[in-house]
């Protein structure tokens, strides 16, 4: 689960552009971790089993993770580490799935902050077990996966031994919202947090920048439409 | 020496797969070798020579897609390859990542740019869903760069082009695709370089066509906003935005679309963005180049006779 800024937050940067300027902002969970953390739930009422939820952060994640135990999670883990780029965090998790010995890893398609949508990837491979990305539906029977998911120009049905990792899409569910029961039991339920293993860096971020603002819009009278067709044809080039 | 993945759509190589191609050949100091699973079409080879390929490996000897087996697959052929260039297309995302791991790579995916190779490797990729851009300076010796479609240029330099087989045994597919629904003929939204958006200012799916007959003159494709998708009246497929496909046309042409932070975030890349609204205040005019404020049942119409007249 990744701790992301709220989707209206207005981005800007700090330290001569070379941090996300973190003052004022408030964090939620992922939306798209979100959307794996009610699957998974779903999926263990269903078939029986627990929901753990993993997350790689410093000690301000984890009243965004008590909010995800509070969702209905069994219990957590926090990786006590900044959670530097997507491959740092792929590490940590793999490290920690292997030794729990779980039989399904859900992710979200992508984090909303970074957009990096590498960690479900990046766990396959590590884990040597299937990945599938970008899942609208996800569900276990017969002592298999079962997904729906988004490819190029469409959908497509793949089934998938366990363990496996896959990636939520929206369309996956319906988030839940945590209840009062769900608020109470979070402030008892497990958080265990850990210490990260070394891993060698992979890259560094070194700056920001926020797209090139627009200039004013050029507007044409709703009469004469077909100049716009015009302007884009001889002054915009692009049709 | 610079590798490509070159992901075969039924025998082709769509435009990303040609600008993998092109940033390979301009970040390489010789060669380009592309990677190929399955048998591209007659003449396809001759499209990656056109941009700097000059050896094609095809593989043979796998079936169905299996993200483990075909980055398996992919991996086995990087022999002296320390830079390999994929396509963000959902194939790419797929394979980028497991790529990475097998080569111990350092990966960058959302990548925009060329890289600036004048102290170390540093690219641009999007962040905050089109709010922002980072610079990352990638560390390890080996990369992946997953390139997002629509980002860069496309610049010629042709070569000739050798192709070779490397046939794989196929290890057990731990996945099986049981079913697709492939939209066939249509471009897809995330290659599209001109896109016709509508939403919810249209009143109701039954007046799509004219949004459809105007993407069609200009040989776009659609989108629709997130509340159009929610309510069904346009597929989810077409759902650009924040949650919904993230796109950077070369022209965005938003229809009865007011312009929520989270619409924006999926479209603010695009290169050209028009915005037609009766609302003179809708947020989308400040983020448009050109706009024009007024009844889209009055405007469409008018467009799509300029829009084929200036086709002709």
């Amino acid at each position: 689960m990744s701790v992301v800024p709220d989707t209206t937050t207005k981005i800007t940067f700090t330290d001569n552009n070379t941090k996300f300027n973190t003052a004022g902002v408030q964090f939620i969970i992922n939306p798209y971790d979100e959307l794996s953390l009610t699957r998974a739930l779903e999926i263990t009422e269903k078939n029986g089993g627990t929901v753990t939820i993993a997350t790689v952060g410093l000690a301000e994640a984890d009243a965004v993770v008590r909010k995800g135990l509070a969702i209905g999670a069994t219990d957590a883990i926090r990786i006590n580490a900044e959670p530097v780029d997507g491959q740092f965090v792929a590490e940590q998790l793999a490290h920690i799935i292997k030794e729990g010995g779980y039989d399904m890893v859900l992710t979200g398609r992508e984090s909303i902050d970074y957009n990096g949508g590498q960690v479900c990837g990046l766990l396959g491979a590590l884990l040597n077990w299937p990945s599938i990305n970008v899942c609208t539906k996800i569900d276990v029977a017969d002592g298999k996966a079962h997904f729906e998911r988004d490819i190029d120009g469409g959908r497509e049905s793949i089934t998938a031994s366990l363990p496996v990792v896959a990636s939520a899409q929206k369309d996956l569910c319906e988030p839940r919202i945590p209840n009062m029961k769900g608020i109470m039991a979070a402030r008892t339920k497990p958080l265990n947090v850990i210490a990260p293993i070394s891993v060698d860096a992979f890259g560094q971020y070194s700056a920001f920048e926020n797209p090139v603002p627009k200039q004013a819009v050029k507007l044409f009278d709703a009469q004469n439409a077909a100049q716009l067709i015009e302007a884009l044809k001889n002054e915009a080039k692009v049709i | 020496m610079t590798g490509i993945y070159a992901e075969n759509s039924e025998g082709i190589f769509k435009k990303s797969v040609l600008e993998a191609a092109s940033y390979a050949s301009q970040i390489s100091k010789g060669s380009v070798t592309a990677i190929c699973i399955g048998q591209p079409s007659e003449g396809e080879a001759d499209k990656l020579a056109k941009y700097g390929v000059n050896k094609l490996i095809v593989v043979e000897g796998l079936h169905a897609f299996d993200a483990q087996n075909y980055s398996n697959a992919v991996t086995a052929n990087l022999t002296d390859i320390h830079t390999f260039v994929i396509a963000n297309t959902y194939e790419g995302k797929s394979l980028g990542p497991r790529i990475a791991v097998l080569m111990a790579a350092s990966l960058a995916t959302n990548v925009v740019d060329l890289p600036n190779t004048i102290d170390g490797f540093t690219v641009k990729r999007g962040v905050f869903s089109g709010k922002g851009f980072a610079y990352v300076n990638l560390s390890r010796e080996n990369k992946v760069i997953a390139l997002t479609p629509n980002s860069i240029e496309l610049k010629e330099n042709p070569v000739t082009i050798s192709i070779e087989k490397s046939v794989v045994n196929e290890s057990e597919n731990l996945t099986q695709i049981t079913g697709s629904n492939k939209a066939t003929g249509k471009i897809p939204l995330t290659e599209a370089e001109i896109v016709v958006s509508a939403g919810r200012g249209m009143k109701g799916p039954e007046n799509w066509g004219m949004v459809e007959e105007l993407a069609s003159v200009l040989g776009g494709a659609t989108a629709c906003s997130k509340p159009v998708a929610d309510m069904d009246w346009r597929p989810h497929g077409e759902h650009v935005g924040q949650t919904g496909i993230t796109i950077k046309p070369n022209l965005y042409i938003a229809i009865g679309i007011s312009g929520a932070i989270q619409h924006l975030a999926g479209v603010s890349s695009s290169k050209v963005i028009v915005v037609i609204n009766k609302d003179p205040e809708a947020p989308f005019f400040k983020a448009a180049d050109y706009g024009i404020v007024g009844d889209a049942f009055e405007i469409l119409p008018q467009l799509i006779a300029a829009a084929k007249a200036a086709k002709n």
